[in-house]
């Protein structure tokens, strides 16, 4: 299934789980009952985690309506002309304001910082947020391009320039686990 | 991920490939128009220039909206008024706009193969708007994408052509994008207005017959009559046109289903089309021009990236 050569195993598909978890109890803990919360997830990979949190969520807060959307952040990339090549872009679902609201952006892996300054341009399209927090499942720390943190974090992890962080998700790849591959 | 092509000359260059990549690109754009700042800042470092050798209010209209809502510094050309005529050369007034450092060409002429020549003869990318007789590239984009927005897709529909085939270059280019996607295709018109050969040349069916063509098709798109472009009579009246040729309310419900009327614009209402078809529900007039503008978004990221362009 993967190319390269997994290295190793950073979070089982069991310790995914509780990871999720924990950062979903994180998230009722300082928003309590998601009156002013929105949800936003990060095309392409970062969906897949968002929609587990949502449906924790969910179950954690019956009857309460969170807001939640996905986001494409294709057109605000600051390398459309550099020779990574062009990104073909994904769906954004996004039917709410984000005006005066609580935005909690979601992405699996946090590197550079560069797609997340991507998403808050993207964001802002949509309405000016009271305030704009950042949940990842991993933080590749020491690699930040940008002054960038996350203000929930799976799992903190320190890895080389050469390494790639995968976070594979049951409903895309077949099994749930995060490895380190080269 | 990239097109095939460096320029945008003709439908006839791209692949299947290409035009389903510009229909995914263009569908997500299309959303960003949906916004309440449609507006993405992807091109904002380049500069276009659409060069009007000919009169037009769609296409140009959509490609300057395409241009600002990609972020992109536009600068308008138009033939009358210019120096073109005070006897400057095509090849020396674009490499003139070039110099003053405009990244990309969207250019529409009147005479056939024009962008192509320019093409060998310049370094930036290059969107044909239309080439004389030719080809309308991104007008077919958006009318295949129109067609599959509305059917869910063009692979096996029936589409018909219908009127002046001989001086359309919507027509040309609309049969090539749809026979690469997999729709069947019929031309129908006077024959006067049907070029010899083209079933075999470019594999479609013909028709001399407005009634037995729509009983057939899914999806009719309609041309205009390009006087400017016939130089003898090729039929005796506009009149007697319309009566055999023109579609209108009764023809349509002579049939025995409801079919998708599209028009390219601009409608000479009355004798191509009649007023209360073309503002009927089952016209998608209006949605192909909104459509033109994603589309042409679409090819212009596409296009757009600041790559060294040789030829």
């Amino acid at each position: 299934m993967l190319k390269h050569f997994v290295l190793k195993s950073i979070l089982t598909d069991r310790q995914l789980a509780i990871t999720i978890d924990r950062l979903s109890h994180q998230l009722v803990e300082n928003h309590l009952e998601f009156k002013d919360t929105v949800l936003i997830g990060l095309q392409p990979r970062g969906i897949y985690l968002s929609d587990r949190i949502y449906h924790n969520l969910k179950k954690l807060l019956p009857g309460t309506h969170i807001a939640y959307g996905k986001l494409d952040i294709t057109f605000y990339r600051d390398d459309y002309k550099s020779d990574k090549g062009l990104q073909a872009p994904n769906e954004t679902d996004i039917n709410f304001s984000v005006e005066n609201k609580r935005v909690v952006l979601i992405d699996d892996v946090l590197y550079t910082g560069r797609t997340i300054r991507s998403a808050m341009d993207a964001m802002l399209d949509f309405g000016r947020p009271a305030a704009v927090e950042l949940l990842v499942l991993i933080d590749r720390r020491f690699s930040r391009e940008l002054p960038i943190q996350s203000d929930y974090t799976g799992k903190t992890i320190d890895a080389i320039i050469t390494e790639r962080v995968k976070v594979l998700w049951k409903e895309r790849d077949g099994k749930d686990e995060v490895v380190l591959i080269a | 991920m990239s097109l095939s092509v460096k320029h945008l000359l003709g439908i006839r260059d791209l692949t299947r490939q290409d035009i389903e990549l510009i229909f995914q690109t263009a569908d997500q754009l299309k959303e960003v128009l949906q916004r309440p700042i449609k507006k993405v800042p992807t091109l904002r470092d380049t500069t276009i220039v659409n060069v009007f050798f000919e009169n037009s209010t769609r296409t140009r209209i959509s490609f300057e909206l395409a241009e600002k809502r990609l972020g992109a510094d536009v600068v308008n050309f138009s033939a009358s008024g210019s120096s073109v005529s005070k006897g400057e050369t095509l090849i020396d007034t674009v490499n003139n706009i070039l110099s003053m450092k405009v990244d990309m060409v969207v250019m529409r002429h009147s005479a056939t193969g024009a962008p192509h020549f320019l093409s060998k003869h310049i370094n930036v990318p290059i969107v044909n708007a239309g080439d004389g007789i030719n080809e309308h590239p991104t007008q077919a984009l958006l009318d295949a994408f129109s067609i599959r927005e509305k059917l869910g897709g063009v692979e096996g529909k029936k589409v018909a052509i219908c009127g002046d085939i001989m001086h359309s270059r919507v027509a040309l280019s609309n049969i090539y994008c749809l026979k690469k996607l997999g729709a069947e295709v019929t031309v129908v018109g006077p024959p006067t207005l049907i070029p010899k050969h083209i079933a075999q040349a470019l594999d479609v069916n013909v028709s001399y017959d407005i009634k037995e063509a729509l009983a057939w098709c899914d999806v009719a798109n309609v041309l205009r009559i390009q006087l400017e472009r016939q130089n003898m009579p090729l039929f005796s009246s506009l009149r007697e046109y319309s009566l055999a040729y023109g579609v209108n309310r009764q023809l349509l419900d002579s049939l025995q289903k409801e079919i998708v009327i599209m028009h390219p614009g601009p409608i000479n209402r009355g004798v191509e089309l009649s007023s209360d078809v073309a503002d009927s529900g089952q016209s998608i007039i209006l949605d192909q021009v909104e459509n033109g503008v994603a589309t042409r978004m679409a090819v212009l990221y596409l296009l757009a990236r600041k790559e060294p362009v040789f030829n």
